[in-house]
């Protein structure tokens, strides 16, 4: 093997070359600091765990999950004006199979409160929720009404809270960047309330009212107690 | 009052009745009289509720039946049938049965109106009053464990409650399994893309083909009647008509509110503030038909395709100028009682020429609409000759609206009862023959346009109207407290029918019993007799073209 040129394996000058190289032909766009970060190497050494949040914050499905009010606005984000799809968020998934994340789009009331729950759990781990609207705060302007569940958290755990009633579509693209952000980082949502369970009406502690029902439910029933009570 | 003789009397039905030739023709069933605002009242005994309906169906013409009011005396219960004519809304009567106390038990009316059904399981179910004879009394908004009834006076809100989550068992098995035929129980939602929010559809399938569908409601059942009833009438109770249809037809709720109230409390609106509000209407009942197409071609055509989006791009252009009038996108809360909060945004002819464009370039998107939907092959195999709803069916079951209208039923009360500044300009009301899902998405495409057209002639008043005669507001007491005892029920034509507001008052600042007419609830009633012996795709079709929405249908 003959050559003129000389084999050089430890000059910078190379390194930066092939990289530039490479980047040749691309617009300016393509050229984002993870192609920096690969520069003349096609390979990068990272932590397996952080590379893979990169990736589940950067493509998240979403829960097609119509409730109430928030709902419009939710539709309007997936929509030809907002585009949640920009960022890497945008595709409404029917099956909770499918998804990654559930956007809760209104207000939580008794009889819906044990099928939201089935759903949450219906989808696979690892699972986000972004509670958007103050009903899923606190019940919001329904907080006093005798069927309403005081906050979506009293059911399932909310990874981010977007006010309004209902916020603007451009509130719930920045929730739902935020909590892109967050999942990208690794970061997981404490729980803070201890929310109601779904549970089989014979491990119902035996109280007045379990005795009043006894005849009318199962006993492997699924059933979801309230304590109106203690809530908030 | 609100009789008035009509124009022209074709029929002995149409004619009208004082109320004492209505009582004379009652005779002996009226025990006493109960007149409201707007209606003549008769009480009569719990037992010959069917009679006294049947009497006034069949020989005065009150053919329909709006809403079935039940609420709690201190000494009594009482169920209020609210009857009106098809022919002509004015023409209204109340019929009031009280019950006992301890034993409130009172016929049911469901043999003479269909949609009685639903009415009476509601008052049943918030209202704690039995109803003799029902089909089906069951709980309907509650989950059907629930303990006690909310409406009424002992309820002790705190008590704690238990929901339960069922596996559904084939209600047909029985009847229907044989070597032959073999059923199968289907359950649609309560989340489900295809139901537009949260209802539930226990849908039996013989074969592909429907036997029986039962909707399932309650599932966004937050309490509005209650909140209505803490709040007072000057500001409190306007923020929440904005939640009931939230499919941006806030001002139009709005309106039934402002309009039951100002009636009860005898407020005149300044004629400046009408066409104000005629304006701001007809705009959110554009962006409530753009939501209705938009949806009713994703259930129908699939997923998130090239008509959701052009629709809701078109909606997203009213409301832009929504927001610009209200300041607010979705939920408005800009009528007040006497008007409305403000005046139009300045400058105003940046307004007005905004709204200009909207409506210069709205005939050449309907036209797309009508090249990508309605004159589609595929869409019209799959509309045309399918949910039909037959017109004395519609009308039995109380359905108004695009509903009713899609079915020749030709009830509009922006015409037939007039409010606002309707009356004074040039459009006309909507019917189709057709009674299928085709002609319901017709109807509310050709009312787009009808609606463009009052907007435009409400541009036109607005712009030349004197700058010193602009009064949006009339003088309204800081706290309204409206007679003791004063009862009214008054309805106006909201996106999806006839959206009515019963109110009474105790003499405080608060609505003692406040009611809510929903057209979605009697609407979405109706979903069973469109449904049963269709496909399972032809029943989804159907209840988007019903157009229903979860936060009226269940309050």
């Amino acid at each position: 093997m003959s050559s003129e040129q000389p084999f050089i394996t430890d000059e910078s000058s190379v390194v930066t070359e092939t990289r530039d190289s490479r980047m040749e032909g691309q617009g300016a766009r393509f050229n984002s600091r993870l192609r920096e970060a690969f520069g003349s190497s096609p390979f990068i050494l990272t932590k397996f765990d952080k590379f893979l949040n990169w990736c589940r914050g950067s493509s998240m499905f979403m829960l097609q999950f119509g409730i109430a009010c928030c709902s419009i606005e939710m539709m309007h984000t997936y929509a030809v004006k907002h585009d949640l799809d920009r960022f890497g968020s945008g595709v409404p998934r029917a099956s909770p199979r499918q998804a990654d994340v559930m956007i809760v789009p209104g207000t939580i009331v008794s009889k819906f409160a044990p099928r939201m729950k089935r759903v949450y759990d219906q989808m696979p781990e690892p699972k986000f929720v972004v509670g958007m609207g103050s009903c899923t705060i606190s019940g919001g302007p329904f907080q006093e009404g005798y069927n309403v569940i005081k906050g979506a958290e009293e059911v399932i755990p909310i990874d981010i809270h977007v006010p309004g009633c209902p916020p603007r579509p451009e509130a719930l693209v920045y929730g739902v960047v935020k909590l892109q952000e967050r999942v990208a980082n690794g970061e997981a949502a404490p729980v803070t309330v201890k929310p109601y369970e779904l549970e089989e009406f014979s491990d119902l502690e035996r109280d007045e009212l379990v005795e009043t029902l006894a005849d009318e439910i199962e006993d492997d029933e699924l059933v979801m107690r309230y304590n109106f009570a203690d809530s908030p | 009052m609100s009789l008035e003789a009509p124009d022209t009397p074709d029929t002995d039905a149409a004619d009208e009745h004082t109320p004492d030739e209505l009582a004379a023709l009652l005779g002996d069933l009226v025990v006493d009289r109960d007149d409201h605002l707007n209606a003549p009242g008769f009480v009569i005994r719990p037992d010959t509720v069917q009679e006294t309906l049947s009497v006034l169906k069949e020989q005065a013409g009150y053919d329909h039946l709006s809403v079935v009011t039940a609420q709690e005396y201190e000494n009594r219960y009482e169920s209020i049938y609210h009857l009106k004519k098809f022919d002509d809304p004015t023409q209204e009567v109340s019929v009031v049965v009280p019950a006992d106390t301890d034993d409130p038990v009172s016929e049911s009316a469901e043999p003479v109106f269909r949609t009685a059904d639903w009415h009476e399981r509601e008052a049943y179910d918030l209202m704690g009053i039995e109803y003799d004879d029902h089909p089906d009394l069951r709980r309907i908004l509650l989950p059907e464990t629930w303990q006690g009834h909310p409406l009424s006076m002992d309820y002790d809100k705190d008590r704690p409650q238990i929901a339960t989550l069922p596996e559904h068992a084939n209600p047909l098995e029985d009847h229907h399994k044989d070597a032959k035929s073999d059923t199968m129980f289907l359950n649609i939602g309560p989340h489900h893309p295809a139901t537009h929010g949260v209802l539930h559809l226990k849908t039996t399938l013989d074969g592909e083909q429907v036997v029986d569908v039962e909707p399932d409601i309650g599932y966004l059942h937050r309490c509005e009647e209650q909140m209505a009833q803490n709040g007072t009438y000057r500001h409190q109770i306007m923020p929440y008509p904005d939640r009931w249809d939230y499919i941006s037809a806030g001002l139009l709720n709005e309106w039934a509110y402002a309009r039951a109230a100002e009636d009860l409390a005898d407020i005149e609106v300044p004629e400046y503030a009408q066409v104000i509000r005629t304006m701001g209407a007809e705009m959110c009942r554009i962006a409530a038909h753009m939501l209705a197409l938009a949806t009713f071609a994703l259930d129908v055509n699939g997923d998130f395709t090239a008509t959701f989006m052009y629709a809701i791009n078109d909606r997203e252009r009213v409301q832009n100028l929504l927001e610009d009038l209200t300041g607010q996108r979705l939920m408005f809360n800009y009528f007040r009682l006497g008007g409305v909060v403000w005046d139009l945004p300045k400058p105003r002819e940046e307004f007005f020429s905004k709204t200009r464009d909207f409506l210069d370039q709205l005939p050449g998107s309907i036209e797309e609409y009508h090249n990508l939907v309605t004159a589609n092959e595929i869409f019209q195999m799959r509309t045309i000759d399918t949910g039909i709803l037959p017109p004395d069916v519609a009308k039995d079951y109380g359905a108004t609206g695009p509903v009713a209208r899609g079915s020749g039923v030709d009830y509009d009360l922006r015409r037939d009862d007039p409010y606002g500044y309707y009356d004074e300009l040039d459009w006309d009301v909507v019917t189709e023959a057709g009674c299928d899902n085709y002609s319901r998405l017709l109807v509310r495409m050709r009312e787009v346009e009808e609606s463009a057209k009052i907007i435009g002639q409400c541009v036109d008043l607005l712009e030349d109207w004197p700058e010193d005669e602009r009064t949006i507001q009339a003088n309204v007491p800081r706290t309204l407290r409206p007679d003791d005892d004063a009862e009214i029920y008054r309805a106006v034509e909201a996106a999806k029918g006839e959206l009515g507001i019963y109110m009474r008052a105790d003499g405080t600042d608060k609505p003692a019993r406040f009611k809510i007419r929903s057209p979605c609830f009697s609407n979405l009633q109706t979903l069973p007799e469109m449904a049963n012996g269709e496909y399972i795709p032809d029943v989804i079709a159907a209840l988007g073209s019903l157009d229903i929405v979860l936060g009226e249908v269940d309050r």
